[in-house]
């Protein structure tokens, strides 16, 4: 290949591979970046697991402090808004830039990219919400970082029932809850934020096609670890 | 951008993870198997569905084994980590 064609097919779509890895770079660096996420969630995870099973007092029991069953639909929105995305991204892969569409013969219509990415984008901002409520509930009935807050709901029935409530240990829960938890909204809000900023420069103004999707695959595969990391989250600190 | 590989049923896979957090929260709570083998159960049952959306969501099947590796190296550095912390405990 000459360097002029060379050049030509840099200029053009589908988005030039890098050499050496075969993808192009855009998600190379996403990757590597997740790659790093792993590690930042890693230590967050490995200090809570070490703080909490290193404790000799009982550490609060599942679902006596934290509402599960909110979380447990919080859970399933997250879970739905991955599938969304990855439909936004097999729509634009088929060509379909459009929001909805009749389909002959049935009767649900054709979901495209602008249809699916917002389904995205209002799951994700339902579950940063439904966080904030729950954060405000917990501060309200006496969780904070620093534990059960003097004279509140929690202090007194931990009081009653110590082993239950996890008295001894309320201090790390509240810490490794609060932090956990904040940074995984942190993450999942600058998803939001960067999903809006992609549906009105890109998506609504059709600037992706079947040729050259490079930002929905790249927010998708970030959206998506979102959603994982969440998943071991859910599993760590609700319900063991 | 390769799109020729077979596409996976999202929706499938979507049943499959919902599917799996119910069977999660009714373990958690709705079951009375000893706490050991609960946080077993449910640590295998998390990492099931991460891998599912990893694998699935994000097309780490359809990649390139050098892409792969991105991803995979990590796993076994975090792995050491939480290992690591856990020891302190026992020493």
């Amino acid at each position: 290949m000459t360097h002029a064609t060379a050049t030509a097919n840099m200029m053009h779509p589908p988005a030039p591979a890098e050499p050496g890895s075969g993808v192009y770079s855009n998600k190379l660096g996403m990757w590597i970046f997740l790659a790093s996420d792993v590690m930042f969630f890693t230590a967050l995870i490995g200090s809570y697991i070490i703080l909490r099973f290193g404790m000799r007092e009982p550490w609060a029991a599942p679902g006596a402090v934290l509402n599960v069953p909110l979380t447990g639909i919080n859970t399933f929105l997250l879970i739905c808004s991955s599938v969304s995305m990855v439909k936004a991204y097999a729509a634009i892969v088929d060509g379909k830039k459009y929001f909805l569409r009749p389909v002959p013969g049935k009767l649900l219509r054709d979901g495209g990219l602008k249809f699916w990415m917002l389904v995205t984008i209002i799951c994700g901002a339902m579950f940063v919400g439904v966080q904030v409520v729950e954060y405000f509930k917990l501060v309200q009935h006496g969780l904070t970082p620093a534990g059960f807050r003097e004279g509140s709901h929690f202090a007194e029935v931990a009081l009653a029932d110590p082993a239950k409530y996890g008295a001894a240990t309320a201090g790390l829960f509240g810490s490794t809850f609060f932090t956990m938890t904040g940074f995984h909204g942190f993450h999942v809000t600058c998803g939001v934020v960067s999903m809006l900023y992609l549906y009105f420069t890109k998506v609504l103004p059709e600037k992706y096609s079947p040729q050259d999707y490079r930002g929905i695959e790249t927010i998708g595969l970030y959206w998506h670890f979102v959603d994982l990391v969440w998943i071991i989250l859910f599993t760590i600190v609700y319900l063991i | 951008m390769t799109t020729e590989h077979v596409r996976p049923n999202y929706i499938l896979i979507w049943g499959y993870l919902f599917v799996l957090t119910v069977i999660e929260v009714a373990a958690a709570f709705l079951s009375h198997i000893p706490k050991h083998w609960l946080i077993i159960i449910l640590v295998i049952l998390a990492v099931v569905k991460a891998l599912l959306v990893a694998i699935y969501f994000m097309h780490l099947k359809f990649e390139r084994w050098r892409l792969r590796l991105i991803f995979i190296i990590p796993l076994p550095l975090a792995a050491i980590l939480v290992l690591a912390t856990i020891t302190e405990k026992i020493w």
